[in-house]
């Protein structure tokens, strides 16, 4: 039995085309995936990310805990409501999960992680917690529904589903999260495009839907998630990195704080190590489409595309890949596709941010 | 369902429409461009080369995925249509008009393998329990 969100019989109700995504029924599209995508780029969409995973940390250690917990500087939160995307290690810096942590105070942060990952992060954080001595509580909200709202017309759509919600709208910078209510509000998103994340209610995720749209927001899929996401250069976890995988071979060494003292989970294993490789951007010169497992080939040896897809924006295949350092944007090497070898260019993503290509 | 009943049918979702002359016209149905979703890339076989039946001869892919299209029957191509290949959203808007390739069969008597109409909607039904 699939898992179900708050929001499965509207989408049934949209006609949405439903998949297992991981155990969850999920939307792919609601007619054409490529439409979506444009219409993320150009108005507003409207994204179920309910699978995901609110988890709120409290207790008095909260800070202490996710200074060794997480691999990004949870210092640099001071703000309320201020975001941090960092990754979770395991002992030898594999990738346990990447995710978003919002402080709220310093007795109270939420976490977003993965859903498909959501099991073994609350059992990890569970035992650290214990072999800590921690005594926090972790509270899973499952009852919480999550919509993603994005786009150049966002804003304007969420003022107008949600009366009031103006006042926090007007001041909220990216990456910046406010409690409203019972509501959670975060300036984020998975597109590269404006946009919000709203937790609201199991039960009332339904009519708030409702509400969204009538305001503009179209239903977006999963499919254009992925695009979307691909183009805007973002990782996707169990694809672009995983334990097996560092982080800084997964182009997130910018997540990952060596600067300061702090030990955390991962970080001896990741001095120690050695860097060989690179999580580089990809733009196919010939005809095809790049996917995830294609061969790469380089001066330097061979490769590995961890993305790969067709945009929509820029109207031909990208990808990311993990290759060997040394090879720089502006090269061009090969990848195989079915036995035939195809010209591609290395560049520096992301490859579209803000409705741009900037490749 | 969108399945022609003047067509023929093969289990791996091409459709196939036998002209007056005994040549094949061969594209994927309707069925198979719907589970797809939005085409992006199409790859067809070189007039002239040599099919076995079953044999992948061309490629369809979508923003989700790539698909092997299969050669209904043995037989030479004759004409691949460069119009899909160029524009690969047309197998999306209407897959009965977008015709991939056209192809002589070796044994004209091969064509008689394929799936009629309702066979055809009955392993498209059977799929999707």
């Amino acid at each position: 039995m699939l898992k179900q969100t708050p929001l499965n019989a509207t989408h049934r109700e949209l006609g949405a085309k439903m998949v297992d995504f991981g155990g969850w029924d999920m939307p792919v599209n609601y007619g054409s995936q490529i439409e979506e995508h444009h219409t993320v780029r150009s108005g507003c969409g409207l994204f179920d990310v309910s699978h995901m995973l609110p988890l709120d940390i409290k207790g008095a250690n909260a800070r202490a805990f996710l200074r060794r917990l997480v691999a990004n500087n949870i210092d640099k939160l001071q703000v309320s409501g201020k975001a941090l995307y960092s990754c979770m290690l395991n002992e030898a810096g594999g990738v346990i999960d990447d995710l978003i942590i919002y402080f709220m105070d310093e007795s109270w942060f939420r976490l977003v992680v993965n859903a498909g990952t959501a099991e073994k992060d609350l059992a990890w954080m569970e035992k650290m917690n214990a072999d800590w001595g921690m005594g926090l509580a972790l509270t899973p909200r499952r009852d919480l529904a999550m919509i993603a709202i994005q786009g150049p017309n966002a804003t304007q759509a969420l003022n107008e589903a949600l009366p009031g919600v103006d006042q926090i709208t007007a001041n909220l910078k990216p990456f910046n999260a406010a409690a409203m209510g019972e509501m959670f509000i975060a300036r984020t998103g998975y597109t590269g495009e404006d946009g919000f994340e709203v937790m609201v209610l199991a039960k009332s995720a339904p009519f708030f839907w409702k509400a969204l749209m009538e305001a503009g927001g179209k239903p977006i899929g999963l499919g254009a998630r992925d695009t979307l996401r691909l183009e805007a250069g973002m990782n996707l976890y169990g694809q672009d990195m995983d334990e097996t995988t560092s982080p800084l071979e997964s182009g997130l060494a910018w997540t990952v704080d060596l600067k300061t003292e702090r030990d955390f989970v991962g970080r001896a294993a990741l001095e120690k190590s050695e860097v060989t490789k690179q999580l580089a951007g990809l733009v196919l010169l010939d005809r095809g489409v790049l996917r995830s497992h294609q061969k790469v080939i380089t001066k330097n040896g061979g490769g590995e595309i961890t993305s790969g897809t067709f945009s929509p924006t820029m109207q031909q295949s990208i990808a990311l890949a993990r290759i060997p350092l040394g090879i720089a944007p502006g090269e061009e090497v090969e990848v195989e596709i079915r036995d035939k070898k195809l010209r591609v260019k290395v560049v520096k993503y992301p490859f579209v941010r803000n409705g741009k290509v900037l490749i | 369902m969108n399945i022609p009943a003047d067509l023929k049918y093969t289990p791996s979702h091409e459709w196939v429409r036998v002209e007056a002359d005994g040549t094949l016209t061969v594209g994927i149905t309707h069925h198979a461009q719907d589970l797809l979703g939005d085409m992006v890339f199409v790859e067809n076989p070189a007039a002239g080369r040599t099919l076995t039946k079953g044999e992948e001869c061309a490629v369809v892919e979508s923003v989700k995925a790539a698909s092997d299209v299969y050669a209904p029957v043995a037989g030479e191509v004759i004409a691949a249509n460069g119009d899909v290949e160029a524009s690969p959203e047309s197998v999306n808007k209407d897959a009965y008009s977008a015709w991939m390739f056209k192809m002589k069969p070796a044994n004209a008597g091969d064509v008689a393998e394929l799936l009629d109409a309702a066979a055809y909607q009955k392993l498209v039904e059977s799929e999707a329990h």
